[in-house]
C-alpha cells in the first residue's frame, strides 16, 4: 500500500463542505448549546425559590414521615450536583418528573395540551399572515395614500387593542348573537375535524388580529426599505409587468425580515398567549403555566418552561433554514 | 446626419414651484454617445430619467418633448403601458452602484432573460442560450455556468458587466449609462468604459453618458451637454468643449479637474525630522461567514516613514488595505505584528493611561461629509468636543473663542457655529471636519479619501486649503486616495498597496515620471487622459 492519506469519500467530503450543511449544523450545535444553559436555570428554579418545594408539595398531608419518604422519592436527599445530572439524564430522555398536583408523569400533561396549542398557533399564525402580508404590502406600495393611512390606523389599533377585550367582542357577536362559534372549549382534530375548527376559529382570530397588526407594520417597513433598492429600479428599467415587479422583485426580498418576525410571533403564541387561552376556557400550555405557578407545582413549572424554551429553538432553527432557501448568500458564500 | 434615435426638446421638470430641469434639450445618435455632465445637484440623472420616464420623484411634473424614432415614440406623458414597451427593449439602462443594482436573491440567468422574455417572447431554452451571448459579449468568463450564479459571487466590475449584459439584452436603440463607472476602480473603470465602446460599435447603439467626471467623458463621448443648476449651458462636440469652452462653468469643471503631471506640491521644509515610522505592519481579520472562518491578510509587512511637514500619498484600489492602515494608526484594529512610532512614541505598545494624549497627535478626516458629522449637533459642538475631551482650551468662552478661530482656519465664517449640518453643502461639512480634526493641534493628519465624494470644484478648494494649512501650521498628512492624479498633486512620497502589500514607494516625482512596478504603471494607464478620446470614434 502507498502512503496516500486517508480522505473522505467524495460524497461525504462534499456534504461536509457544503455551505448549507456547515451552517445548519453550528445552529444545531448553538440550540443545543442553549438548550443545556436553559436546563440548569430551570434546576436551579426549585433551589431558589423561597420556601421548601416538599412541604409545599404535600400541603396539608405534612408529616414528618411523609416528608423524608418524599424527599428520598424525589432525590432531593441527594448533593446537589448529583441532583442535577440526574434532572438532566431524566430530561434528556422524557421523563420531566412528576407533577406534585396531581401526580401523574409531567411529559403526559405536556404532551397533553400540546395539541390544542399548536392547534391555536398554527391557525393563529395563518390568520396573522392573511392579514398582515395583503396589508403589509399593499399599504408599503401606495405609501401615503388614503389606503396606506387606513392600514396603518388599523395596525394600530390591533396593536393597542387588549387581547382579551377583542375575545370577549368577537364571543358576544360570533357567539352569543349569531351563534356561529362555540364560545369557549377545545375538541381534538383527531376526535371531529370540524368541531375542532369551530372550537379554534375565534381563539385563533383572536391571536392572529394581534399577532397580524404587528406584523403588518414590520413588513410595511421591510416592503418599503426594498422598494428603494437600487435593484427595483433595474426591475422597472427593464420593462416588468408590476405584478412581476412586485413579487419577484419587492416582495421575495422582503421575506427575510418578515421570516424573524413571524417565528418570534409563532413562537410566542406557542409559549402561551394566557390571556386568550382563559377567555377561550383553552387547554392549552399558557393556562397550564398559570396553574402550576398558582398551585407551585415545581415540576410541572421546570417542564413547561423547558418545552417552551425548546419550542422556541426549534422554531428559530426553522427560521434559519427558511433563510438558507430564500437567500443564495446564506447558501452559498 | 442619421436621424436622431433619441430627441429631446424644452424637458423641464417641476417639484412644486421649484424648476430641477429647465427646458433642456438634446439628440443622441445611433452610434454616437452624448455626453452629460454637471456636478450634484445640477440635474442630469433627472433629465434623462425624466426624458425616459423612469422619474420616481413624487410630485415631479415633467413637460417638454422626448420622441424615440424607433416607432415614432413620445415619451413625456406617456402611459405605464407605453413605457413598459420602450423600457428595456428600446432604451436599456445601467446605474451607478452594481452592488445595489443587482437583486440579491435571483439567478444571473433570470435577471439577463426576465427582459428577453417580456419583450421578445423567447422561451426558457432560447432566452438563456441568448443571455449565455450576452455574458460571454461583456467578458464574463465561463458564462454558462456563471448564469446559474447569484450577483454576491461577483465582483464589483463584473456586476457592473451584467448589469451592461441585461441592458443590452433586447439590443436597444438607446443606452442611458448614468455614472456607470463612479463606484468602481480605475483600472475598473477604463475596462467598462472600453467595454461600452466596443459594444456600441458592433451595435450602433446611442448612448447618453451621465458623469461629474469630464475626464470620463472626455473618454467616451462624442457630443457634450453641460449642465449647471438644470440648465444646459454649453452643448458642443467634445473637442471644443475642451479646446473653446465658451461657458465660464465649463471652463470652471476643466480647470478644476486633477489631471496627472499639472502640479506638484511644494517641496517639504528641508532638513526635516521623521515624524512618524511604521515598520513591517501586519494586520489580519478573521471574517465568520455562514460556511465558517477564514483569514483575510488585510495588511502584509508594510513599512514607510513621514518627515514633518511633508505628504505621504498612499494609493490603492479598493480592498488594498490602504484604509487598514489608516485603522491601525488610529487604534481601530489591533494590528497582528509590526511596529509604528510617533515622534518616539510607539502606537502599538502604548500604555492604557497614555492612550488619551497619542490620539491626540494623530488626527483622522474621513470620507463621507454627510455621516461623519452627527446631524444633531451643531457645527461648533462637533469642533467643540475635541477641545472638551483633551481639556484643551478650558471654559466655555474660551472655547467658543477657539472654534471660531478654527473655522476661520478653514475658510468658513465664525458665525457658523450655531449652524447645523444639514444646513450646509459637502464641502463645507468637509471644511468643519477638518476644523474638527485640527481641534487639538494633531501632529499627524490621516486624511483618508477626504475629497472623493466631493464635486471636483470644491475638491479643488479643498486640496488648496488643505495645502495651505501645511504649510502655515507644519502638518504632517497621510493622504489616503484612489485618485492618482489627487495625490500627485498632494504628496511628497507615494506608496502604492496592492492586495495589502506595498508594491511601490518611492519620492512622487520619480514614481509618477518612471513607474517601477507593472501595477503601478496599469493604475497610471487607467486614468483618464488629458485629452479627450478623439480621433478612433467610430
Amino acid at each position: 500500500m502507498t502512503g496516500r492519506p486517508r480522505s473522505l469519500p467524495a460524497p461525504v467530503a462534499a456534504f461536509v463542505r457544503n455551505t448549507t450543511v456547515r451552517f445548519l449544523t453550528r445552529r444545531l450545535i448553538y440550540s443545543a448549546v442553549v438548550l443545556a444553559g436553559v436546563m440548569v436555570v430551570v434546576f436551579s428554579l426549585v433551589h431558589l425559590v423561597p420556601g421548601d418545594p416538599i412541604r409545599i408539595a404535600l400541603g396539608t398531608r405534612y408529616n414528618p414521615e411523609a416528608y423524608e419518604a418524599l424527599k428520598v422519592a424525589s432525590g432531593l436527599d441527594k448533593p446537589l450536583w448529583r441532583q442535577f445530572f440526574a434532572y438532566f439524564g431524566n430530561a434528556v430522555t422524557g421523563d420531566l418528573g412528576v407533577s406534585f398536583r396531581n401526580g401523574s408523569p409531567v411529559t403526559v400533561n405536556l404532551l397533553d395540551r400540546l395539541p390544542a396549542t399548536a392547534s391555536l398557533a398554527g391557525i393563529g399564525l395563518v390568520i396573522a399572515l392573511l392579514i398582515s402580508l395583503p396589508a403589509g404590502i399593499w399599504s408599503a406600495l401606495h405609501e401615503g395614500r388614503f389606503s396606506d393611512a387606513i392600514v396603518r390606523i388599523s395596525s394600530q389599533f390591533g396593536v393597542s387593542i387588549p387581547d382579551f377585550w377583542m375575545g370577549m367582542l368577537l364571543i358576544t357577536l360570533f357567539s352569543s348573537m349569531l351563534g356561529w362559534f362555540p364560545s369557549s372549549g377545545y375538541t381534538a382534530f383527531t376526535e371531529d375535524p370540524v368541531q375542532w375548527l369551530r372550537h379554534v376559529t375565534l381563539p385563533a382570530v383572536t391571536v392572529g388580529i394581534v399577532a397580524g397588526a404587528i406584523m403588518t407594520r414590520y413588513i410595511r417597513a421591510a416592503v418599503l426599505e426594498v422598494v428603494a433598492m437600487g435593484y427595483v429600479r433595474t426591475a422597472k428599467s427593464k420593462g416588468l409587468e408590476p405584478a412581476v415587479v412586485t413579487f419577484r422583485h419587492i416582495v421575495r426580498n422582503s421575506l427575510i425580515p418578515v421570516l424573524t418576525i413571524a417565528g418570534i410571533q409563532l413562537a410566542t403564541i406557542l409559549g402561551g398567549v394566557i390571556v386568550v387561552e382563559v377567555v377561550f376556557a383553552w387547554p392549552g400550555l399558557g393556562r397550564l403555566v398559570f396553574d402550576s405557578v398558582a398551585a407551585r407545582d415545581y415540576p410541572m413549572i421546570q417542564g413547561a418552561v423547558l418545552l417552551i424554551a425548546a419550542l422556541f429553538l426549534l422554531i428559530n432553527l426553522i427560521v434559519d433554514v427558511l433563510y438558507a432557501v430564500v437567500d443564495p448568500r446564506i447558501r452559498l458564500s | 446626419m442619421t436621424t436622431p434615435a433619441l430627441s429631446v426638446r424644452d424637458l423641464a421638470v417641476r417639484i412644486g414651484r421649484t424648476r430641477i430641469v429647465d427646458d433642456v434639450s438634446f439628440d443622441v445618435h445611433p452610434g454616437q454617445t452624448l455626453g452629460l455632465v454637471g456636478e450634484s445637484g445640477s440635474g442630469k440623472s433627472m433629465t434623462v430619467l425624466a426624458a425616459t420616464g423612469l422619474l420616481d420623484a413624487p410630485g415631479a411634473v415633467v413637460t417638454g418633448s422626448s420622441r424615440l424614432a424607433l416607432g415614432d415614440v413620445e415619451l413625456v406623458g406617456a402611459g405605464e403601458r407605453t413605457m413598459r414597451r420602450v423600457h428595456g427593449k428600446t432604451v436599456g439602462f445601467v446605474f451607478q452602484d452594481p452592488s445595489t443594482s443587482l437583486n440579491p436573491l435571483l439567478t444571473l440567468e433570470r435577471q439577463i432573460t426576465e427582459s428577453l422574455q417580456t419583450h421578445r417572447g423567447l422561451t426558457r431554452r432560447t432566452a438563456r442560450a441568448r443571455a449565455a451571448e450576452l455574458l460571454d459579449a461583456v467578458g464574463i468568463p465561463d458564462p454558462d455556468s456563471r448564469l446559474d450564479g447569484y450577483p454576491h459571487q461577483l465582483s464589483g466590475g463584473q456586476r457592473q458587466r451584467v448589469m451592461i449584459a441585461i441592458a443590452l439584452a433586447c439590443d436597444p436603440q438607446v443606452l442611458i449609462a448614468d455614472e456607470p463607472t463612479t463606484a468602481l476602480d480605475v483600472t475598473t473603470q477604463s475596462q467598462i468604459i472600453d467595454l461600452v465602446r466596443a459594444l456600441q460599435h458592433d451595435m450602433g447603439t446611442a448612448v447618453v453618458w451621465i458623469s461629474h467626471d469630464l475626464g470620463v467623458i472626455g473618454q467616451v463621448a462624442d457630443d457634450v451637454t453641460v449642465l449647471q443648476k438644470g440648465r444646459a449651458v454649453e452643448q458642443a462636440s467634445i473637442m471644443e468643449v475642451y479646446d473653446t469652452p465658451r461657458h465660464s462653468y465649463t471652463r470652471q469643471l476643466l480647470e478644476a479637474r486633477p489631471l496627472l503631471g499639472a502640479t506638484a506640491p511644494p517641496p517639504a521644509v528641508t532638513d526635516p525630522d521623521v515624524l512618524l515610522t511604521v515598520s513591517n505592519l501586519d494586520v489580519r481579520f478573521t471574517v465568520g461567514s455562514p460556511g465558517g472562518r477564514r483569514t483575510i491578510h488585510a495588511v502584509d509587512d508594510v513599512s514607510f516613514r513621514i518627515d514633518r511637514g511633508s505628504t505621504l500619498g498612499l494609493v490603492g484600489e479598493s480592498g488594498s488595505g490602504k484604509s487598514t492602515v489608516a485603522a491601525a494608526l488610529t487604534g481601530l484594529v489591533v494590528p497582528h505584528a509590526g511596529q509604528a512610532d510617533i515622534a518616539g512614541t510607539d502606537i502599538f505598545t502604548v500604555k492604557r493611561r497614555d492612550v488619551k494624549a497619542l490620539r491626540r497627535r494623530i488626527g483622522m478626516v474621513f470620507q463621507d461629509p454627510f455621516s461623519s458629522l452627527n446631524s444633531r449637533n451643531t457645527v461648533g459642538t462637533a469642533i467643540a468636543e475635541p477641545l472638551r475631551v483633551h481639556r484643551r482650551a478650558d471654559g466655555s468662552s474660551a472655547r467658543r473663542f477657539e472654534v471660531g478661530r478654527l473655522l476661520e482656519l478653514v475658510g468658513l465664517p465664525s458665525a457658523f457655529a450655531t449652524r447645523y449640518p444639514h444646513e450646509l453643502s459637502g464641502g463645507q461639512r468637509q471644511r468643519v471636519s477638518i476644523a474638527r480634526a485640527l481641534a487639538v493641534e494633531p501632529e499627524l493628519l490621516i486624511l483618508d479619501e477626504s475629497t472623493a465624494s466631493l464635486d471636483v470644484s470644491v475638491q479643488a478648494k479643498i486640496l488648496g486649503l488643505l495645502q495651505r494649512l501645511q504649510r502655515e501650521l507644519n502638518l504632517t498628512y497621510l493622504f489616503i486616495a484612489h485618485d492618482l492624479a489627487v495625490v500627485q498633486q498632494m504628496s511628497h512620497d507615494v506608496l502604492v498597496m496592492q492586495n495589502g502589500r506595498a508594491v511601490e514607494y518611492r519620492p512622487a516625482p520619480e514614481l509618477f515620471a518612471d513607474p517601477a512596478d507593472e501595477y503601478t504603471r496599469r493604475l497610471l494607464d487607467a486614468v483618464p487622459p488629458q485629452r479627450p478620446r478623439a480621433g478612433d470614434v467610430a
